[in-house]
């Protein structure tokens, strides 16, 4: 393995169509160019290029260490036909020419001297990966510099950095590589710093890939740049390139043209810190990060469709920055009215449901401006994010609107999401302070959620909150206010964001919509919505009940919780009210006082409304429908579920007052105007609110896609339900769009398969869901059963489901258990159940991994 | 449509005879050529199809010709199987050029684009080459490339491939699932869940009529290839019950591991070879893979192209299927 081998100036032989071909590159984007430097000396450049004839824009990618042009691969694929995309080999990289060692500021200049030989024309937007980065950069700047002519368009940046970010370390691989006699080892007399960074990611990068990417680096002697790159990187100021890439560092934050950062999360190297740093340098920077992806991001998802998508939006329209719009209006009371206009009110704020404790409103204000006070005494600012890791209870409570009132964004992410997902969310929040229980913060510590962030304990808040310091302005309807998370029920959890007013205008409808006055009392068995009290200016309470478990909630808690508070309203998960039926004995005679009974956040059974209506024979039961991004959309009682009957899918009621529903079709272009579709036809449902959220934290594509324009301008959110309207104005859900199943002919709605097989004797869950290529889709049946053997159902149960199904059912397969979400244990996961089945149905064992 | 006159190669067996009948019912004029006489109600022609004189006399005076002629299964050794599935293509190739056919529909097999994995909702592949031992589908991929390179202007030329083709008084895939459930010998690859398509012998049939009318110059399907199946793939194990429950059989079959079919498919090839058999062999590596992972295809470039759908369902087929052994027994 290792060799010495001779300095030459000559390039590796240049890959056979053939190999090309193998690797995904078209052989014709291959070419040599002869580029006169101002070193004086000419080298021969390989550069791959594909452009139409007339191109809107020229792409210039720049690869970092060690890969070459192939990385960009997939940019010639998909922008090609319209961009010129041109991916250069740097000097001594790739398929280009060996030379000596090129310290950064040369490979600045060299970049400079390629591109005026390939004559670029019109404008022009540099993609760069890892070292590629500051490269790309400081010829982006000088371009930028060019008041006359200057032609940047854009800049994106994957995985890169142009300082070491404040606070941390460099790169401990990097530095480890670039210690002294070690980087010639592991760069160039052996493949460690090839392989290795191909390592990085994992299964992610494909064999084929693998071979491309180590085809330029076989020999010792292809390799001195690639251990001089290493070596060229400056942990110390005296470094001959720290000056010219501190200069690259310094000018970024004069960069005006639209920039895009797209990052992979999982990189041990350039990590979040980078990103961040960067982000600070170009607060105007849009921000995609793919949570699963590592180094070479670009190689393991398709970052090519995100730039697609954010090239036409932001560098060819130049468009304003999309929002949930309209913002709500500006003298809406904010969140916290209440609880200042209940200042001096001696009655219950909170009853903790473990203590009994009684925090009067009186204490609760003082406990909230005190925390509101002690933040801003301890340098939080406005828009700071403060990730909030307590139990339900009336400290979350204080802290929650502590934060508001002091202007920070909460991060507040429930144990729903199970350990690791409650890490991986604070950790793309970018949260500079942690308020937690001891053992919430050494999680955080131990397990780095929050990496440079302070971590403060809620009993030394409270402290500090006793100290009375002074209130920062209270921030407007227009400022940042919360970081909520999705349930992660069809893929990552998703961080939302919501302003002061959409919190505001949220409370202002649950309040209309449910007539909440302030002789109300309100017991949340859905832990989160106990916030809602405090805003509403009622007095609340959480049963006793393990908030990662709220399918154990027993009919004694909930009756414990409703006397304590004397409570007027129940608010319980679907989860939860199954077990306070089955647990209730009939003495619970305490539910009679409820004047409402509101469930949600999954699809409520039937059955579990009617028991619950049994249980609290004066209550209306309502259950709103309705996402974390929007809710409530939509709002139907028991009597109306009775009036809606069966039908295509499960019906959720009309429209609540101030929102409005639009049905698009399936497959929605983001890119277009959204066209609605008449009434009757299925479809995603899309919404338009006051409370519907600002958008999605660090995910600028996700976020463009979910927030489709109608051609007069407005902008609408996407739900990820499919539905339709009936005639009598009822929204109806089918199911999620990601579950469509795409067969031959029309797309086929999961929902109302599920409803009509459940309906038959004997089965309690289905999953619909499709196999096979998008367009020829075949349907399968999976019924849960724990009492038959997993896979092929017998003859009986095939033919009892295809006379119930009114498509064709390519096959009907039994499982002992379907997957469902953590938060709300009801939501099934059918695409992990169509990965399965696809498995089992094409011949091939498969274990259910749920 | 117009009516014409079709050359059939290969005429002896059961799709080709069905097309065959097919083709008369609606009043066309057919002609076969077989090296046997067929039961088919029509003018044949004995002799080899790779007699080119005798294919061109055959075809003189007809507008079409449907190329079945073939020969199937493990048997044989590559010169045989080259013989007649390269060199018979070329022959009728050759006599579709001296003549004034002006339509060639070519019977290929979807095994001429398989290289051993499951076929999941696929498109007809382009053939490969290059096989070691799997004489069958290597010389149908010759052949079918041969006869899409000879799609011209004066020539269109469709290919067909019809994947695993059933019914009344088919021996291979009806006749062997019965007399193996009747002696007890009844196996399934794998789970049984791999999801097959099959065809309904009045589907192939239909649509190589399909595939005859909608052969005109300047079409999209000349020289492009089909994969014609009922478009309703179903577990493996539902439909080797389902044709042995129509047999009057009630069985529950045995499961035998993918890989230990595999290899045992590969032993009795080999034992099959070396005592030059001339009966086909229970179990080939072929089939052993064929039973256990899954193989069914896109129904849209067929229809789209020839306007073709299948024309009976495989539950209406499987009654038919009853019926027929009722019938019969």
């Amino acid at each position: 393995m290792v060799s010495r081998s001779p300095r030459s100036d000559s390039a590796p032989r240049r890959p056979t169509a053939a190999q090309f071909r193998r690797w995904g590159v078209d052989p014709l984007w291959s070419r040599v160019v002869e580029v006169p430097s101002s070193d004086g000396s000419t080298y021969t450049w390989h550069v791959l290029e594909r452009s139409p004839e007339a191109p809107i824009a020229t792409i210039v990618c720049v690869h970092g260490n060690p890969t070459w042009s192939f990385y960009w691969r997939s940019l010639l694929e998909r922008l090609g036909d319209r961009y010129r995309v041109i991916a250069v080999d740097q000097l001594g990289m790739g398929f280009s020419q060996r030379t000596a060692q090129r310290p950064f500021a040369q490979r600045v200049t060299d970049l400079g001297d390629v591109l005026s030989v390939l004559d670029l024309s019109g404008p022009v937007v540099t993609v760069a990966h890892d070292w590629g980065g500051p490269i790309s950069l400081g010829w982006a700047l000088d371009e930028a510099a060019r008041t006359d002519t200057c032609s940047l368009a854009g800049v994106v940046l994957c995985n890169t950095g142009v300082a070491v970010p404040a606070g941390r370390k460099a790169p401990a691989l990097i530095r480890l590589a670039a210690a002294g006699p070690l980087t010639d080892f592991v760069g160039r007399r052996t493949r460690i710093f090839v392989d290795g960074t191909l390592m990085l990611s994992g299964k992610r990068v494909a064999r084929a890939a693998r071979d491309g990417y180590r085809a330029p680096y076989r020999r010792a002697a292809d390799r001195y740049a690639v251990s001089e790159f290493v070596g060229d990187v400056p942990f110390t100021p005296a470094h001959p390139s720290a000056a010219a890439i501190d200069q690259v560092a310094q000018d970024l934050r004069s960069l005006t043209v639209p920039t895009l950062l797209a990052w992979g999360a999982r990189d041990p190297v350039f990590n979040d810190d980078f990103a961040l740093d960067l982000a600070a340098r170009v607060p105007h920077a849009d921000k995609h990060r793919f949570p699963g992806m590592g180094h070479l991001v670009v190689e393991e998802t398709d970052v090519a469709a995100l730039i697609d998508g954010w090239l036409s939006e932001r560098v060819l329209h130049a468009a304003p920055v999309v929002r949930a719009e309209p913002i709500v209006h500006a003298e809406t009371p904010p969140i916290w009215a209440a609880i200042e206009a209940k200042r001096t009110d001696t009655s219950a704020a909170f009853v903790d449901g473990g203590t009994g404790t009684t925090t009067s409103f009186a204490a609760f204000h003082d406990r909230v401006m005190g925390v509101a006070g002690a933040l801003a005494a301890r340098g939080v600012k406005p828009g700071d994010r403060v990730a909030v890791l307590v139990q339900p209870g009336v400290d979350l409570l204080s802290t929650a609107y502590g934060c508001w009132r002091a202007g920070a964004v909460t991060v507040i992410a429930d144990r729903g999401l199970g350990l690791r997902g409650l890490g991986a969310a604070v950790r793309a929040a970018d949260v500079s302070l942690v308020i937690g229980a001891p053992k919430a913060l050494a999680a955080a510590r131990t397990m780095r959620w929050a990496r440079g962030a302070e971590l403060l304990s809620v009993s030394a808040l409270s402290k500090l909150a006793a100290l009375g310091s002074r209130l920062p302005p209270a921030p407007k309807a227009g400022d940042p206010a919360a970081i909520l998370y999705t349930s992660g029920a069809t893929g990552p959890a998703k961080g939302v964001r919501y302003r002061h007013g959409q919190m505001a205008a949220q409370r202002d409808v649950l309040a209309t919509l449910y007539g909440i006055t302030e002789s109300d009392r309100l017991v949340a068995a859905f832990a989160p919505f106990a916030l809602y009290g405090p805003a509403f200016g009622i007095t609340s309470t959480i049963p006793n009940v393990d908030v990662a478990a709220p399918g154990t909630l027993t009919a004694d808690a909930l009756a414990a919780a409703v006397t304590s508070v004397d409570a007027t309203i129940v608010f319980a998960s679907p989860a939860a009210l199954l077990n306070v039926n089955n647990t209730a004995n009939g003495r619970h005679t305490v539910f009679s006082k409820l004047r409402l009974v509101l469930s949600a956040g999954a699809p409520v059974p039937i059955a579990t409304l009617r028991a619950t209506a049994a249980l609290c024979p004066n209550a209306e039961l309502h259950t709103p429908y309705g996402m974390t991004e929007c809710l409530p959309v939509a709002d139907i009682d028991l009597t109306a579920i009775d009036a809606a009957g069966a039908g295509n899918g499960v019906c959720v009621g009309q429209p609540v007052p101030g929102v409005s529903v639009l049905i698009a079709p399936l497959g929605l272009d983001a890119d277009r105007a959204l066209e609605p579709l008449p009434a009757g036809t299925t479809g995603e449902v899309v919404v338009r609110a006051p409370w519907v959220s600002d958008g999605y934290n660090q995910l600028w594509r996700t976020e463009h896609e979910a927030r489709p324009r109608t051609s007069d301008g407005r902008v609408w959110h996407r739900s990820g339900d499919v539905g339709h309207i009936d005639t009598h104005g009822r929204l109806w859900i089918e199911g999620r769009s990601v579950h469509v199943i795409h067969a031959d002919g029309n797309p086929i709605t999961p929902v109302p398969i599920e409803v009509a097989v459940e309906a038959l004797d004997g089965i309690a869950k289905v999953a619909a869901v499709g196999v096979g290529p998008t367009g020829c889709q075949q349907l399968v049946v999976v019924v849960q059963d724990a009492q038959r053997p997993i896979g092929l159902a017998d003859e009986v149960l095939i033919e009892r489901v295809r006379a119930a199904v009114p498509h064709a059912v390519a096959a009907v397969i039994t499982v002992h258990t379907l997957p469902v979400d953590i938060r709300h244990n009801t939501k099934i996961d059918r695409t992990a159940v169509a990965l399965w089945a696809s498995e089992i149905l094409a011949g091939h064992r498969a274990r259910c991994n749920w | 449509m117009q009516l014409v006159k079709v050359l059939v190669t290969g005429a002896s067996s059961l799709l080709a005879r069905r097309t065959v009948e097919a083709l008369l019912a609606r009043g066309d004029e057919v002609v076969c050529l077989q090296r046997h006489e067929a039961p088919v109600d029509t003018d044949q022609v004995l002799g080899d199809v790779r007699d080119e004189a005798l294919v061109a006399d055959a075809a003189r005076g007809c507008d079409a010709i449907i190329h079945a002629a073939a020969k199937v299964g493990v048997v044989g050794s590559w010169e045989q199987f080259r013989s007649i599935n390269v060199d018979g293509t070329a022959s009728v190739v050759a006599a579709a050029a001296s003549t004034h056919v002006s339509r060639l529909v070519h019977v290929s097999t979807p095994s001429v684009a398989h290289s051993g994995h499951s076929i999941v909702g696929a498109a007809a592949d382009a053939p490969f080459i290059g096989r070691s031992g799997a004489w069958y589908a290597e010389s149908k991929a010759l052949g079918e490339n041969l006869a899409r390179a000879a799609a011209s202007d004066d020539l269109a030329v469709v290919t067909i491939r019809p994947h695993l083709v059933w019914g009344p008084g088919d021996t291979q895939l009806v006749g062997r699932i019965v007399d193996r459930a009747r002696s007890g010998r009844l196996a399934l690859v794998g789970n049984g869940a791999a999801l097959i398509d099959t065809t309904y012998i009045d589907c192939a049939s239909s649509a190589l009529v399909a595939a005859l009318d909608a052969a005109v110059p300047g079409a999209a399907c000349n020289g492009r290839a089909y994969v014609i199946a009922n478009g309703e793939p179903r577990p493996i194990r539902e439909l080797v019950m389902g044709i042995c429950r129509a047999a009057g059989i009630e069985v529950t079959p045995r499961s035998v591991p993918l890989p230990l079919a595999m290899a045992a498919g590969g032993v009795i090839e080999r034992l099959w070879n070396v005592r030059r058999a001339t009966t086909e062999p229970p179990l080939t590596r072929f089939l052993a893979e064929q039973l256990g992972t899954a193989h069914w295809f896109d129904p849209r470039p067929a229809r789209d192209d020839l306007g073709w759908v299948p024309t009976v369902t495989i539950d209406e087929g499987l009654r038919r299927l009853r019926d027929w052994f009722r019938e019969s027994s």
